[in-house]
């Protein structure tokens, strides 16, 4: 059933976006991986749910709906910051310390 | 009463105060949206969404007095639930009636930014509620998302909106690692239910499977970034710094505060089985937590920093509570969150009442000669801040507070003795910045040339007399807080039965 490979893929995927997160300074390039990260774990969830019934694949529906409304505040948040600053890098917003 | 969770009506019934307030303010937010942005539309939405949690509130109590128990199910229907969605109003309601006078006061004439509180306060009484990780994902998403928003509510501060870029993308980071840690424990137990996972375990025989193991930790790093615990809590101070005001208050009280009962009432359902393996880590996060917190926390000239810092402190000692893992420490969790939730917000609430829009009394330099000035704001902030260090009597609830999460540490199974001691050692560090605030409005000079304080509001007066006399009034009394959470408990009673090998304190330490 490849639930293993699909598993060892989804870990895969997760760790370049915990990399990508933790690595790029440019907001939306940020958000990208976050959103990356969330997918892969939708892939395990579908994986799992070969193994387990329904459940898993009614994790996904939710976790897509809610990554849908999370992008739609993300961005909404990231043109607020563009709109003071003339910037998505994080680089150059140190208005606040540390 | 007994509600069978089967069926679609019981299930209502048990569920309707979070019902209520999300279908009410569903239609607040129709109304919010109805009218032109102005300052009296952004007051009445905000009365009616006080009105709205008060009505909540009053229902929550009723149901905590009933005391009404529920079979296996998606929901839980108990004390702790009770108790905990009483504490998440009370914080709500208080950011409410800041935000109308900060927002008059700002001329932030949005009246959605109420609404978005109620919408987190049903967020936090979801995740309390819980007991599959499907509806606890859906509450965190309802409350996280509604507090990105808040956090940038000022649009026309470049910090507000920076604050709230750093939150989100911490807090979708974080919500990764959550997401994936419930996949991973869905696999290795194939339910995502938290009484049955806590079975499975035992029947099973799950509690060396790497597959749980890792999806726990990475569900603990999730969690830990929610309630701020070192070394995940460096967004904090940044985020709560930048945030207006009254949204930095329900921020450190009330989001922490739902994201602790979620993460005590998995703990305590689902892998009381797996005690011996999470205690290692729960332990270290709790002692880093208490020394980085409240160490950093004496070096912060900026009072919101500090107060930063200082919650970080206490998500520490809270911690402690949830390491020796017994029922008891899920009532000294529920009086600590309600003490800290009043102190706290009470504290933000004189910062509220003294600053303008021009200067907003950050600084602990702005708080020098308070007592000549004000002395009622003086007097109410030392009750805040004796409450947040633990004194006795003076500090009310506070002292208590403390108090009983040092039993609960004392008398489990395992007695938590280290994580006691470093919890007296840490207190003791943070009279240091607590008490230098009061030494300050107490024996400094008022200096020279500071801008005059403006007239208090209404709202934020009676929010920090409010404060104050609960605070006292419990600590004199704490009885009634203790029983109505000891009530038909069902929280953490399995974790006492279900522990099969107690852990030494000695076996804690590598």
């Amino acid at each position: 059933m490849m639930v293993a490979e699909a598993l060892a893929l989804s870990a895969v995927l997760f760790t370049i976006g915990v990399v990508g997160v933790l690595t790029r300074r440019n907001a939306i390039i940020i958000f990208m991986c976050v959103e990356l990260m969330l997918n892969a774990v939708n892939l395990s969830f579908v994986a799992f749910s070969r193994m387990y019934g329904a459940t898993g694949q009614v994790f996904v529906v939710f976790v897509m709906t809610v990554a849908a409304a999370e992008a739609a505040v993300g961005l909404a948040i990231i043109i607020s910051i563009f709109r003071h600053r003339q910037t998505v890098d994080l680089k150059n917003i140190n208005l606040l310390k540390g | 009463m007994n509600y069978d969770l089967s069926i679609p009506m019981q299930l209502s019934a048990a569920l309707l105060p979070d019902l209520l307030l999300i279908g009410g303010a569903m239609v607040l937010m129709l109304v919010a949206a109805w009218r032109d942005e102005s300052a009296e539309h952004q007051r009445a939405v905000g009365i009616g969404s006080i009105l709205l949690a008060a009505g909540v509130l009053v229902m929550v109590l009723v149901q905590g007095a009933r005391g009404a128990t529920a079979g296996p199910g998606v929901i839980a229907v108990d004390s702790f639930r009770w108790a905990s969605d009483a504490v998440f109003l009370i914080a709500g309601i208080i950011a409410l009636a800041l935000s109308i006078e900060y927002n008059s006061r700002e001329r932030i004439d949005t009246a959605e930014s109420h609404v978005l509180v109620l919408f987190a306060v049903a967020g936090m009484m979801l995740m309390v509620a819980s007991r599959d990780l499907m509806v606890l994902f859906l509450g965190i998403e309802l409350m996280s998302v509604a507090v990105y928003v808040l956090a940038g509510m000022n649009r026309r501060s470049g910090r507000s909106a920076e604050s709230a870029l750093k939150y989100f993308l911490l807090g979708a980071f974080s919500t990764g690692f959550l997401l994936y840690g419930i996949a991973l424990v869905y696999g290795a137990t194939g339910t995502t239910n938290l009484a049955t996972i806590g079975e499975r375990i035992n029947t099973f025989n799950l509690q060396q499977t790497p597959m749980l193991l890792v999806g726990i930790a990475l569900l603990l790093v999730g969690f830990a970034f929610k309630i701020a615990a070192a070394p995940f809590h460096m967004w904090a101070p940044d985020v709560y710094e930048g945030a207006p005001t009254p949204i930095t208050g329900f921020m450190a009280a009330g989001v922490k505060a739902g994201a602790f009962a979620a993460l005590l009432r998995v703990w305590l359902e689902a892998f009381p089985g797996v005690y011996s393996e999470w205690h290692k880590a729960v332990w270290w996060l709790a002692a880093i937590t208490m020394i980085v917190g409240n160490l950093v926390a004496l070096q912060q000239r900026n009072l919101k920093r500090m107060l930063a810092y200082s919650s970080i402190g206490h998500t520490g000692f809270i911690l402690v509570a949830l390491a020796s893992g017994t029922s008891q420490a899920a009532t000294a969790f529920v009086f600590y969150l309600l003490a800290y939730t009043l102190a706290t917000m009470g504290a933000f609430a004189v910062m509220v009442s003294l600053g303008t829009s021009t200067s907003p009394r950050e600084s602990i330099e702005d708080y020098h000669g308070l007592w000549q000035e004000r002395p009622g704001m003086a007097v109410a902030m030392t009750v805040f801040m004796l409450a947040l260090l633990g004194f006795p009597i003076f500090g009310g609830m506070g002292f208590f507070a403390k108090w009983y999460v040092l039993q609960a540490a004392m008398q489990a199974p395992a007695p938590q003795t280290r994580l006691a001691v470093i919890l007296v050692i840490t207190t003791a560090v943070s009279a240091g910045y607590y008490l230098s605030l009061v030494i300050a409005m107490f024996m400094k000079p008022r200096p020279a040339g500071a801008a005059p304080l403006p007239p208090s509001g209404a709202w934020s007066r009676a929010v920090i007399a409010v404060s104050v006399i609960i605070i006292l009034v419990f600590g004199a009394w704490p009885d009634p807080v203790v029983n109505l959470v000891n009530k038909h408990s069902s929280l953490g009673t399995p974790a006492q039965t279900a522990m099969p090998r107690p852990a030494p304190e000695t076996a804690a330490l590598p």
